[in-house]
């Protein structure tokens, strides 16, 4: 087995970035260095990324918010010249496997949203500072940035070639946030989304391409004054300082993948992982103050770092292991004081990032395409954040009655505000409001169950877990549902399960992890872009793609 | 067709494209003149705009005889629109369409390559008369000023040439193309030209000679490589401009020989035997020897940038496409759709500069660089002639490919002018030996005065051989307009 991909960076010695603190202001400069590709057979020219360039910056983006909270505005430019960024680098998507191009879309897609939302849930706001080229996945990165600046020089534009240039999509959110976010006209989005040079100058601003243009000359000062003011109009607490994130200890054997909190238990022969969480074993800090001497060693922070750390490793370098199954073992009522003290905290800045980081790992466990079970046993702690866990995976089992030879406490689920409004979905509803989504009624009456400790035939009244269990069929059903379900087409899975957990409304970020995904998913299966005559491969050599012309 | 190499003046517009009768081209080209004229007034300082300057207007597309000399203002110069004649049934060259009728109309699958390509070339035309546009105020004599203005007007033209392309065939994104060929200038913080060898400063007459043999060549393989598109009407305007370029090369290579000539005569006049001499020579009021090989080192490299990476997509695909040729595309001997051969392109590996297959078609680039160092050096064999037969031991030479690069896989290490790679301390140590320092460059200054009256050349360059269209050594070829 190759080195696996490893998400836990180095934030000493980024390769690919260089981040300047001055007091409210980062400036964050894109400087790709060109063989400092994840893989053989591909530079990164032009500021192309590939996985590796985003890990760093998926890094940055979280360090940003836990190590510098002073941060209230980030400036995003390129550290070369005359090049933005030209987007995902070509030849590593030509040369990847399918399964590759679609994780790194998913965790690049994520990176984006997790800076976007920075804005609203921390009030850190990302100023994109674009002076030459910035095509595709490097638009992209623009897009998802707050306020978009464009140098007026006459060359430097913004684009989307993907289309006209290699027969795939922007699909890192490109095609859904011109449309849903910035609100461009769908004829003027259609016109801009088929010509390979992209839109310059004044045009770009009519269009809403970007939000400002801006005189060469005085471009620098330009960007340096909107975040200047920015920064002073953020209502965003001061906080004198951070806390630091230490690089995640961890332990890769054969089968099995441990942290401090987790231990991910694989079973090879039947494709499938089982991530044991355990609860707390201290008491939960006496306060928000207590919290942050503890540092990234809190409880409920090591333990979202190390969940985020085992759903991406697993997603990337376990691809065959297609179901996931999440026991917890521990103290319910001491889980749900750590919780509590963050909820009654949430105005501290530190409460509300670690809760918004949980927020978005959670959402990785959402969209994460794989087969997704719980298993709610004797001495298990589904308490708050960890029942949301619960209502993320496809099915749930939970014991009923005491087992033979078990003298752990009894199988409950504790329910707390957790579960019922700071950790919405992509689709902005909680994860009972969709699951409720035909009966919001039943979210009234799991609500009136908050704090208690919820048993078996009381969960499964109320709808809470799929399917309840006694020692007599346990064992068997379980055995049966698991070896069926290794038995199913992947992608069949793959498909059935992202469409039956995103219930309700769509949002802009459902519309890019399902529709503009999926579409790109299809045109990455498709001989027009990915055959040996395919846009993709050929891209480089010169020869065009050659189309098979019919519609499909 | 007899018609199209004759140039109508019938319109504000000289033109062999029948622009009388292509209303909305015309009326198009004619908003974006003002603009133009606005340009180039604003260019050049005015005595030289209001001076007769003895140049030859295109009247013509007929190689056997396409120029008329007479004096006009500049501002006056009939900037026109000239086609080389057409071919009858012209095919595609090369690339996948190789054989089919050449396009006459844009085709939309490549518009865009197309328009790129044009304005990239219609950028460095304007570009170079901004960066020469002082060095009237300094000219070593008349002959000299002339031959100056004669290049500005024709790359005037040039523009014009481009301009024409884009408001004919590439609609309303076209006509904002030409205007922006307008709005960038050189070495502008607002808008700089697309290129970076076009964002220098051109200072003194050595860099204009060393320019327009170097980077105008660089120019001329361009046109040479877009003269082979399947895209008639850039063919056709790109054929005729080469005919005009050539004399660009020849006022460089002529220049800078006369630059060595007075350098060589004034040595041995005075018995200075070693050319290394240097602050000996530099008092007699010519530029010393090792100067002129670090100008050429300099212009030289900066040119070799403008030919972009080694291995490229977009060469490649505009070579596939049928859009962009190579030098001399009809004398290769090959199947010219590159589809199973190779070309050798140098690269770095562990430090060390080595030699690499690759696919032929991304390669183009490497390709026409190549065949314009060949191209590049037969000037310098006759400047060293001279030298050898004036009794000198010394040769100016090009440097190594991997010297002074900004761009291309050479960007990423230093090299000396004979191609070792060497540190950056030893590039520190060197580099004064190999490029013109702060010093060389006042030392050059000092010597720009004008000499303004006809027959005399200033002391750093010698005469002509012969003048300009057979005109006698002391022919009035400006007369100044001293306001």
């Amino acid at each position: 087995m190759s080195a696996p991909i490893d998400f836990r960076v180095d934030a000493t010695a980024y390769r690919h970035w260089q981040v300047e603190y001055d007091g409210a202001v980062a400036t964050l400069s894109m400087n790709v260095d060109e063989s400092g590709g994840l893989f053989e057979g591909y530079e990164l020219k032009l500021n192309s990324y590939d996985l590796g360039v985003d890990i760093e910056l998926n890094d940055i983006v979280q360090r940003m918010r836990f190590e510098h909270p002073e941060v209230k505005v980030v400036v995003l430019r390129s550290g070369k010249d005359n090049v933005f960024c030209a987007g995902a680098n070509i030849r590593m998507l030509g040369g990847a496997e399918h399964s590759h191009k679609v994780n790194f879309c998913k965790f690049t897609n994520e990176t984006r949203n997790a800076f976007e939302a920075a804005a609203v849930d921390s009030g850190q706001q990302y100023i994109a500072a674009v002076k030459g080229a910035c095509a595709g996945g490097g638009y992209e990165l623009a897009l998802a940035c707050n306020y978009i600046m464009l140098t007026d020089d006459s060359t430097s534009a913004v684009g989307l070639p993907e289309v006209p240039l290699l027969a795939v999509l922007p699909g890192t959110g490109g095609l859904t946030r011109i449309t849903d976010k910035r609100k461009v006209r769908r004829d003027l989005a259609d016109i801009f989304c088929s010509i390979e040079e992209g839109v310059k100058g004044q045009r770009a601003k009519d269009w809403k391409l970007v939000d400002e243009v801006v005189s060469n000359s005085t471009f620098d000062e330009t960007v340096r004054e909107r975040a200047t003011i920015f920064a002073s109009s953020s209502n965003k607490p001061d906080v004198e300082s951070g806390i630091r994130l230490k690089k995640l200890e961890r332990n890769i054997t054969e089968n099995n993948v441990s942290w401090s909190t987790i231990n991910v238990e694989i079973d090879r022969a039947g494709r499938k992982a089982t991530f044991h969480l355990k609860g707390p074993t201290e008491a939960a800090p006496s306060s928000m103050e207590t919290f942050q001497a503890q540092s990234d060693q809190a409880y409920l922070l090591r333990l979202c770092r190390e969940l985020e750390d085992a759903i991406l490793h697993m997603r990337f370098n376990e691809m065959d292991i297609g179901l996931w199954v999440f026991s917890t073992q521990g103290d319910a009522k001491l889980l749900a004081e750590h919780e509590s003290l963050l909820s009654e905290n949430a105005e501290h800045w530190l409460a509300n990032e670690v809760r918004q980081y949980w927020k978005r790992t959670l959402k990785r466990l959402d969209v994460t395409s794989r087969s997704l079970v719980a298993l709610v046993e004797h001495g298990s702690c589904y308490a708050g954040i960890l029942a949301e866990i619960l209502f993320a995976v496809d099915r749930t089992y939970m014991m009923e009655d005491e087992f033979e030879d078990d003298d752990r406490s009894l199988a409950t689920i504790t329910l707390t505000d957790a579960n019922f409004g700071p950790f919405p979905m992509a689709n902005e509803l909680t994860r009972l409001q969709t699951r409720f989504i035909g009966e919001p009624e039943l979210v009234e009456s799991a609500s009136a169950h908050k704090g208690a400790q919820i048993d078996a035939a009381k969960a499964h009244e109320l709808g809470l877990v799929t399917i309840i269990l006694d020692d007599i069929d346990w064992e068997d059903e379980i055995r049966i549902f698991m070896e069926e379900r290794a038995s199913f087409s992947p992608d069949a899975l793959t498909g059935m399960e992202a469409n039956l957990r995103f219930a309700g409304p769509e949002t802009m970020e459902t519309r890019i992890f399902g529709r503009l995904t999926a579409w790109q998913n299809w045109i990455f299966n498709r001989p027009n872009a990915v055959g040996s005559e395919g846009a993709l491969q050929r891209y480089g050599t010169g020869v065009r793609g050659n189309f098979d012309f019919e519609r499909v | 067709m007899a018609s199209t190499l004759d140039v109508s003046y019938d319109t504000r517009i000289p033109n062999n494209v029948g622009l009388g009768q292509d209303r909305k081209v015309l009326k198009a080209l004619e908003k974006w003149h003002p603009g133009y004229i606005d340009w180039w007034n604003k260019l050049i300082p005015q005595n030289f705009q209001n001076s007769m300057v003895y140049l030859r207007t295109a009247v013509s597309v007929d190689p056997k005889g396409w120029t008329k000399f007479d004096y006009v203002k500049m501002p006056e110069y009939r900037w026109g629109v000239l086609l080389a004649p057409q071919v009858e049934e012209r095919t595609i060259p090369f690339g996948e369409h190789k054989g089919k009728p050449a396009w006459q109309e844009v085709p939309g699958e490549y518009r865009n390559m197309l328009k790129r390509l044009i304005v990239i070339q219609g950028d460095t035309e304007p570009g170079s008369v901004e960066q020469q546009r002082f060095l009237g105020l300094t000219a070593p004599s008349l002959y000299d000023l002339r031959n100056l203005f004669q290049v500005n007007v024709e790359e005037g033209r040039h523009l014009w040439a481009m301009v024409y392309l884009l408001q004919k065939y590439f609609g309303k994104d076209g006509r904002e193309e030409a205007d922006d060929l307008l709005r960038r200038s050189s070495g502008s913080d607002e808008a700089p030209r697309m290129l970076g060898a076009f964002n220098e400063e051109t200072p003194d007459w050595l860099s204009f000679f060393m320019f327009t043999y170097f980077t105008d060549r660089d120019g001329k393989m361009q046109l040479e490589s877009l003269a082979q598109s399947g895209f008639d009407p850039l063919s056709r305007t790109c054929r005729f401009m080469i005919t005009e370029e050539a004399h660009h090369m020849f006022v460089g290579e002529t220049g800078v020989g006369r630059v060595v000539q007075a350098t060589l005569d004034a040595m041995n006049k005075a018995g200075i035997s070693d050319p290394n001499d240097i602050a000996n020579v530099r008092d007699l009021g010519v530029i010393d020897l090792p100067t002129i090989q670090k100008k050429l080192n300099l212009h030289y490299t900066l040119s070799l940038d403008l030919f972009g990476q080694e291995v490229s997509t977009n060469a490649a695909n505009a070579f596939n496409a049928g859009i962009k040729g190579r030098f001399m595309e009809h004398r290769i001997k090959d199947d010219h759709q590159l589809t199973n051969d190779s070309y050798t392109v140098k690269n770095i590996a562990d430090g060390k500069i080595v030699e690499e297959e690759v696919p032929a078609l991304t390669a183009v680039n490497m390709r026409l660089r190549d065949d314009y160092i060949r191209d590049a050096s037969g000037g310098v064999g006759r400047w060293n002639k001279a030298i050898k037969k004036a009794g000198f031991d010394f040769q100016l030479t090009v440097p190594h490919e991997a010297f002074h690069r900004q761009i291309g896989v050479f960007a990423s290490i230093k090299a000396d002018p004979n191609g070792n790679i060497i540190t950056n301390d030893q590039w520190e140590a060197g580099k004064n030996e190999w490029l013109p320092t702060l010093e060389d460059g006042t030392f050059i200054q000092s010597l720009m005065k004008p000499c303004y009256e006809p027959g005399q050349y200033a002391s750093w360059i010698a005469a002509p051989k012969v003048g300009i269209d057979n005109k006698p050594g002391d022919f009035e070829f400006v007369k100044l307009h001293m306001a």
